[in-house]
Parts: C-alpha cells; structure tokens; sequence
C-alpha cells in the first residue's frame, strides 16, 4: 500500500512566483490497484509522481510504502522498488547503447554493478523472449543501439526494461503521449497485459480520457492539486468516456482554459 | 634520413605516452560529457610526484603506480565538489586544477630534473634484460607501446563490464541511472576517478621520458585531450566497429605527428598555441561539417 499523507507542495516558496500546489493532500493507492490519473495541465498529476519518486521535495507530509515512510529517502533508492516509464522515450533507454546492453542494466537492477561482465551470453534467450512479446521485430537487434530505434519502439524497450526485475510499483508517466495512434496502443495493451501478468501496482497520469476509462481499476481526475472526481471498482467498469469528458470540460469552462 | 627516422619515433613515442591523457580526456568528455578541467592540473600531478620518487630512488614502476593513486584523487577531489558541493561541472575542475598548480609546486620544490644516475622506466633492470641492446630511442619506444596498448586493453575490457556500461548510462542519460536505483552522483565521481589516474599516469612517463618536471607542463593539455579525442572520433565515426580508445589513441599519435611536422618545416615555438587553437576549431567545424551533413542526408 502506498499512501501520501497531509502532503504540502509549494513551488518557488518565499518569492514572488510562490505558487501552492498540494495543501493538505492525501492519497491512498492498494496494492494491486492500477490507478488512472487524469486532469488539466498545472493540476498535479507529474508532481503527484514526482513526490512518489522523490524527484522534487516537499514542504511537508508524509509518503508512505506499506506503512513505513520514505519521504527522507534519497530519489534513487526508491527507485529499488519502483519501474518508470517517462513521456520522452528518451529517457528511460540510453541511446548510445544496443539494446542487449539497454536489457543487460536493466536485468542487473537491485544487484551491484561490478567488474564482471557486462552482458550475460546466456540471458539473450531470454531477452529475445521478452522482447518477441512486443510483437516489434525488435528480438532480432538485440545488438542495434537504441538511437536507431524509432519513438515507439524505445519506449516498448523502456516498458520492458522498467519491468524486468521484480519492482513493487509502475509509475507511468503519459508513457503514450509521444507516440502515434497506432504505437500508443500497442504500448497501452502491453502495459496492461505486464501490470497484470506480474501483478504490480500501476500509477498511470494521461491526458487520453479513454485510455483511463478503459484501463485500470480505479480512475481520478485532478484540479489545482486536489481530487475531485473518483471512480473505482464496479463503477469504474461502468464507466463511459463522456461521463469523464463532461466532467472535464465543465472544469475547463470554470478555469477559463 | 638517420634524424629523420629518429624524430619519427620520439614523435611516435610522444603520441603513445599521451595517449593515455587522451583516454582519461575520452572518458570524462565523450563517456560522462564532462568537460574536466582538473586535467591541465593532473597530468603536472603525476610527473612532479614521479620527479620527486625518482630522485629518491625509487623503483621506477612502483612510481607509476602511485602517479595513477595520486591522479586518481586528484579526480576524487573534483567530483565530490561537483556532486556534493554541487559546483558546476567546468568550475569544479578550475578550482582542482588552479589548487593543485601550488600542490604541485610543494611537491616539486620548484622546476626539477631528474638526474642521469637516477633509473627510469627506461632504463630499469628488467627493462635493460629484455631490451638492453636496443638504443634508448627503441626502448621508449616499445615501453610506451605496451603501457599505451595494456592502457587501452584494461579500459576496454573496464567498459563491458557492469561498472563499465552504467559509467556509459550515466553520461548518456542520467535518469536512466537513478531509475536503476543508483546515485549517478558516485557513478560520476568513479568517471573522474579512472580518467584523472590516467592523465596522472601519462604525466608520470613524460616526467621519465624527459627526465624533468615543470610548473608550467599541464598548460593546454585539456585542450590536448579534447583534440585528439575530437580527431580520433571523427575520423573513426562511420566506422563503428573502431572503439573509442583506439580512435583516441590514433587521434593523439596523429596530432603530435601534426605538431612535430608543424615546427620540424620552421614554425616558431611562440606560435605553437596559435595554431593548437586554429587546428582544434578546424577539427571541430571540420567534425560537425560532417555531422550536420550526414543529419541532412538522413
């Protein structure tokens, strides 16, 4: 279970462009849960994943893993137990490096990076497999470097590789909002399809209203840092885009955007 | 044609021992894209302390190895200050590099040479065993070969290895580090750390070669590094099966070469910076020439 308690968040403090974010905010995710986080630009959703990853600090509050508290722990070390995925596909691959190298980190997360080789010859197979799953073609460049990869494929890559060693949760941060279409769903039914398959708990922000509804189990939508439409369960199956699009829009209207 | 011949190899010799600063340049600039400064400070580090255990009379060998121990504090130093003292990455390097020109100077005492009678790598026992019928040109020759060549093996092997693919996560794409839960931060420090060992370790064999130390000897040596590493990865680029030490290594032998013939067909030793400077923004408007032409055809 991971839980924000009373969490503040105030960007700039103490200058002019001070700018409250989170005032009080408190968020409950259960484990297994695949959550959904929708809203418009500036209302919290990165920040909300960034607090979670300690990629930016906090005024005040509490993150908790299982009831225990990870606020003062350092960015890095949290990520042990958490698998990101970015909107750039830039980011979650390095470019200079082939994919068996790309795979070869990522496969040696959560254990110590040595002197001994590099590159395991007898875990190819299995990276082959793993990647024979995106139905790309990529099993057969295990020794392309990632540079040559388009957008879609390095972000296939980055969802493989953020999910290769047992992690505890998903953080998907509008991991389809750089792709095409037709890109963007195949990494959505992957995504779905790895969340189940290795039973994680999935934090998933995207401004595609219907990816929300259809995937995941639980649905938020967010404004100026705070939560104020919810569906889970059953409900949430029930679910139609327009619901969630009219909600969205009469927000719209109130902010004036 | 005998002086001919002989200026080829020390030329020849010349590029093999810098060949190491190109490494250390190679991993800091092209890895880490960190342009380290502590260089023009580093190589001078690692040729005043073989100065000073040379005279002592030290075995020529252990010195080499207390060159690389020293350098690689001097990396040390400058890392810590880029990574928890959170100085920009160029500053961090001028405040190690401007430091250790006065360290260097308590080291020496002053401008120092090494005596004849002292024993260099050149010309120690085991080395005369081997080799001792050759002339000494011959010798530094083949010694500074197989240093440059074990040099390039052991960094080679270095970067395959676990340690060795995060140190090339992290300059590609630090975030990428983080998300593997590890402090990109000591990733960085361990770059500096094996680059700055090897500038040393390449200031320690010129101090043995010429037998001197100087104050002034790690001005434009950064600049030195850069360059050959620019040319070695512009020459070798459409070549991807060519590794990066190779390259650099042929980069820094052709660039001595370069000099050598520049002041051998009468160019004062005064403008020798000048043209340095006109032939490095040469490389580098050469290099991204290219770069930009092969992103035009793509």
């Amino acid at each position: 279970m991971l839980e924000l308690k009373n969490i503040t968040k105030i960007y700039n403090p103490g200058t002019i462009t001070e700018m409250c974010l989170f005032e009080d905010f408190s968020l409950t995710i259960e484990n297994g849960e695949f959550l959904s986080i929708v809203g418009s630009n500036g209302s919290g959703k990165t920040s909300l994943l960034n607090i979670i990853c300690g990629s930016i600090p906090i005024e005040g509050g509490d993150v908790l893993v299982g009831g225990e508290s990870i606020v003062r722990q350092q960015d890095y070390k949290r990520y042990n137990r958490i698998g990101r995925v970015y909107q750039n596909p830039a980011m979650g691959t390095c470019p200079s490096l082939t994919i068996l190298e790309n795979m070869s980190l990522a496969d040696n997360k959560g254990q110590r990076y040595n002197l001994t080789a590099g590159i395991n010859k007898k875990r190819r197979a299995y990276y082959r497999e793993q990647l024979a799953s995106l139905g790309l073609g990529l099993e057969d460049k295990l020794d392309v470097k990632l540079e040559s990869l388009s957008g879609g494929q390095r972000q296939a890559v980055a969802l493989i590789m953020a999910t290769l060693t047992p992690v505890d949760f998903l953080i998907l941060d509008e991991h389809t909002a750089a792709l095409d279409p037709k890109t963007a769903e195949t990494i959505m039914v992957l995504t779905d399809k790895i969340v189940r398959e290795k039973n994680l708990t999935a934090m998933m922000v995207t401004h595609n209203l219907r990816y929300a509804v259809q995937y995941g189990s639980r649905l938020i939508m967010m404004n100026e840092g705070r939560v104020i439409y919810e569906k889970a369960g059953a409900e949430k199956a029930a679910l139609a885009v327009d619901d969630v699009l009219h909600i969205f829009t009469e927000i719209s209207i109130e902010c004036g955007n | 044609m005998n002086v001919l011949l002989d200026l080829a190899i020390s030329t020849l010799t010349q590029g093999l021992i810098y060949a190491l600063l190109s490494y250390g340049v190679y991993i800091t600039y092209k890895i880490l894209d960190f342009p380290d400064l502590t260089v023009d400070g580093s190589f001078p580090l690692g040729a005043a302390v073989t100065a000073v255990l040379l005279t002592r009379g030290t075995d020529p060998f252990l010195t080499l190895l207390i060159a690389i121990a020293i350098g690689a504090l001097a990396g040390l130093v400058t890392g810590l200050i880029h990574v928890r003292l959170h100085v920009r990455d160029l500053l961090a390097g001028i405040i190690t590099m401007t430091a250790l020109f006065s360290i260097n100077l308590q080291i020496a005492g002053s401008n120092m040479t090494v005596e004849r009678a002292a024993s260099t790598i050149f010309t120690a026992d085991p080395v005369m065993a081997l080799l001792g019928a050759l002339p000494l040109i011959y010798r530094k020759l083949i010694v500074s070969l197989l240093i440059a060549l074990i040099g390039k093996l052991v960094l080679d092997v270095y970067l395959k290895t676990k340690n060795g693919l995060l140190l090339r996560a992290v300059g590609d794409n630090s975030v990428l580090v983080t998300s593997l839960a590890k402090d990109k931060g000591l990733v960085k420090i361990t770059g500096l750390v094996i680059a700055n060992a090897l500038v040393a370790l390449s200031g320690a064999i010129v101090c043995h070669e010429q037998r001197a130390f100087s104050s002034t000897m790690g001005t434009g040596q950064v600049v030195f590094g850069l360059a050959t590493v620019i040319i070695g990865t512009t020459l070798f680029r459409s070549m991807s099966f060519v590794k990066g030490t190779t390259a650099v290594l042929v980069g820094s032998i052709l660039y001595k070469g370069c000099i050598q013939i520049a002041i051998s067909i009468g160019l004062p030793a005064n403008l020798l910076k000048l043209v340095t400077a006109v032939l490095f923004l040469g490389i580098l408007v050469f290099g991204h020439a290219r770069k930009g032409g092969v992103k035009a055809h793509a």
